[in-house]
């Protein structure tokens, strides 16, 4: 019989995130008298070298046997103070952690009512926390090689990192080609370098690496299993079907051109000589802007269409228009000196090396920038200027001068955001990854886990993720690539410990863990005529313990004994 | 009728990938909702066992939440249809035993719904304030 509880509760400053609202001292000295406490003391940051310390000073001088740590979410910390705990002899499911941060001072300005919430929520982990049992730490073999979905820029960098690496990679590419949106390009900002040349190397070194496997006209399909061993299916247009195993996949499935259809008022579709920027990449890429046989006098170009509007339903900014924009602008004012070239704009946002420059260029050669919302473009009635019958009036408004736009164009390019795919809703719903509210694909933490998703071995390389220009989408690729190889290069992966147990002398071997799992665990014992479930199978979701009606299985680590003690703390006056 | 500075007291259980982590973000995104809810984290709505739900009640909490993810989006697949039988069964007997089922919310928020979980809590408390204290406190109260 294990001996009794001796806990240690460290309560989290966070610096001021949880002090500012949480009288922390308030919280340590409540935790001090709850039962099973032994040590309870608050800190600046308990996250910190010297507040990990702390925990094991403790762990070892005073033979504390659980820790309870409030801080933020475990979600964000619990890897590191549980590592702290093993590092000391404390098995590290020994360790619970109380959410006071995301779920308290943050979402809470009331200090006596949020000190009051953090002192219920330490109490419930505690409860919690007594009854904690020691799990064991599990590994299973990781196959080596992954699936990289998407064969756009992004997918290919990660898919030759990948490989170069040593690892066989999949590449699963929807079209028919590999370069995906990038090959539609012509010149890159803000060096003008040409687009084939970037690109051709590429494609050429992805299709004759012995490691990697191209895949055109194929989606994936279907996907089971969990890091390290995923069981990837891939179907062609042809319908045959494979299944291949895989240790990691990369999502690099980019982004949808924002279709200015859906923004009548600006004439795409109506009038021939509006055009998207990807039209005029076209045009830039032959050298011939002439319409109707000439040469326009005036090209307009309307920066965010389909960015920053809220009536589209895109509050973002795609990132890439200002320089494309000023790009294009640049290789008209080579193409054609005579010709006026003004751009209509909101904010001008040139981040990125060289991207100031190059602007600063741009207007240097003559592009005219006009702070300006176009709302309506419509044919130009006046017939008194040459070409008059193709030309196009914008009007809008000049919010630097508060004066109305009036302007006549013979072509104007609708500088086009990024959206994201519309297909992606079926490899989200496959892969159960979530997707943030702009409905690109959600990172797990925005600055330090920005390629890691919510399901362990799937990670995100280039616009599948958010817009982005092509140095950011490799960057992002290289990053993707190298997390992945994080698994594979170690060739073991942690299972989670947190499994179900079934305590064979309550078992009636009624089947009904069998029917209610998804994953196959559990499995009827036909010589004792128990169920029995398999560890590296159970996900741990506790379906089978809910359903037990003999109440013979335990989901480890939320055992409805440690959830209830929870809720006696939260209520049992 | 409900009594002058009544605070409700919600227990809530939340499922690890989604609304758990929907309270997280509200959270980071610093959205602000009332101080009434009590989070207890499980892996899955799945798992939310009657009792989770009816001991609370019995004890005299003022509303139980159970948070999961939207249809066809369970991390486990389907724990989150398991959670929505289970809770409809569980809140047509607790009526029976002479409980008020209506204290029991069954609600779907996403990882990415920070908003949606605040203005959950805050509809909550504002419904049970209305509602007034859990008959049961004053029951077992000596």
């Amino acid at each position: 019989m294990e001996s009794q509880p001796r806990i240690g509760v460290y309560i989290c400053h966070c610096g001021v995130n949880i002090a500012a609202t949480v009288d922390v001292e308030q919280v340590a000295e409540f935790a001090a008298t709850l039962p099973g406490v032994v040590v309870s003391r608050d800190y600046l940051y308990m996250c910190s070298d010297p507040g990990q310390g702390l925990i094991q000073q403790d762990i070892e001088e005073q033979g504390l046997n659980r820790v309870v740590v409030a801080s933020c979410s475990p979600r964000m910390h619990e890897p590191t103070f549980r590592g702290a705990a093993q590092q000391v002899g404390l098995n590290p499911y020994r360790l619970e952690m109380a959410n006071i941060r995301e779920q308290c001072s943050w979402v809470h300005a009331d200090r006596e009512r949020a000190t009051e919430k953090a002192k219920e929520l330490v109490a419930s982990v505690v409860a919690k926390a007594a009854l904690l049992e020691p799990l064991e730490e599990r590994e299973v073999g990781v196959t080596p090689g992954a699936v990289v979905v998407g064969g756009g820029i992004a997918g290919m960098v990660a898919a030759l990192d990948l490989a170069d690496a040593g690892f066989p990679v999949y590449l699963v590419e929807k079209s028919d080609y590999l370069g995906g949106r990038v090959a539609e390009l012509n010149r890159t900002f803000p060096t003008l370098e040409s687009v084939a040349e970037l690109l051709g190397p590429l494609v050429e070194r992805v299709q004759s690496h012995s490691n990697i496997t191209v895949l055109l006209n194929s989606q994936v399909t279907g996907v089971e299993g969990y890091v390290g061993n995923f069981e990837v299916q891939i179907s062609d247009t042809q319908s045959s079907v494979s299944n291949v195993q895989s240790g990691a996949i990369i999502i690099a499935t980019g982004y949808d051109v924002f279709d200015p259809h859906r923004k009548p008022e600006l004439g795409y579709g109506q009038y021939p000589n509006v055009i998207t920027s990807l039209e005029m990449e076209q045009r830039l890429a032959e050298g011939d802007l002439t319409l109707n046989g000439h040469a326009p006098k005036s090209v307009a170009f309307i920066q965010c269409v389909g960015s920053r509007d809220a009536q589209v339903g895109n509050e973002y900014c795609s990132r890439v228009c200002c320089m494309y924009t000023a790009k294009q602008s640049h290789q008209v004012r080579e193409l054609l000196p005579e010709a006026d070239v003004t751009v209509f704009y909101i904010d001008v946002r040139t981040f990125g090396k060289g991207a100031e420059e190059f602007y600063d260029e741009a207007r240097a050669k003559g592009v005219r920038y006009r702070k300006g919302n176009i709302s309506e473009i419509h044919r130009c009635k006046r017939s008194d200027r040459g070409n008059g019958s193709d030309r196009v009036v914008l009007v809008g408004e000049d919010t630097l001068l508060g004066q109305p736009i009036d302007f006549e164009a013979d072509l104007v390019v609708l500088a086009v955001g990024m959206e994201s795919r519309a297909d992606v809703t079926d490899l989200s719903t496959l892969l159960k990854l979530p997707r943030s509210t702009d409905g690109f694909f959600l990172e797990i933490h925005p600055k330090l886990r920005p390629v890691d998703t919510a399901v362990d071995g799937v990670f995100l390389a280039g616009c599948c993720q958010g817009p982005k220009d092509i140095p950011d989408t490799v960057a992002q690729a290289k990053a993707a690539a190298a997390s992945a190889l994080i698994p594979l290069l170690r060739g073991v992966v942690p299972v989670i410990s947190e499994t179900a147990v079934v305590d064979s002398e309550m078992c009636a071997g009624c089947g009904m863990c069998v029917e209610v799992c998804p994953y196959g665990a559990p499995a009827l014992d036909s010589l004792w005529n128990v169920s029995r479930i398999n560890a590296v199978l159970c996900k741990g979701c506790g379906a089978c313990a809910v359903t037990c009606p003999s109440k013979a299985i335990r989901l480890q680590h939320f055992t409805s004994e440690q959830i209830l003690a929870q809720v006696d703390a939260l209520v049992g006056d | 009728m409900a009594e002058d500075n009544f605070e409700p007291k919600i227990v809530a259980f939340l499922c690890n990938w989604c609304t758990y982590t929907g309270a997280d973000l509200a959270g980071t995104s610093r959205l602000q909702y009332p101080p009434n809810v009590r989070i207890i984290r499980l892996m899955c709505s799945g798992s939310v066992d009657p009792t989770y739900v009816l001991k609370p009640l019995l004890d005299g909490a003022d509303g139980v939440l159970i948070g999961g993810c939207h249809p066809g989006d369970c991390h486990y697949q389907s724990g989150n249809y398991k959670a929505r039988r289970r809770i409809i069964a569980l809140k047509e007997i607790a009526k029976h035993a002479g409980l008020d089922e209506e204290r029991v919310w069954l609600r779907w928020v996403s990882a990415s719904e920070g908003g949606r979980f605040a203005e959950t809590v805050t509809a909550m408390t504002d419904f049970l304030k209305e509602r007034g204290p859990n008959p049961m406190r004053r029951k077992w109260a000596v």
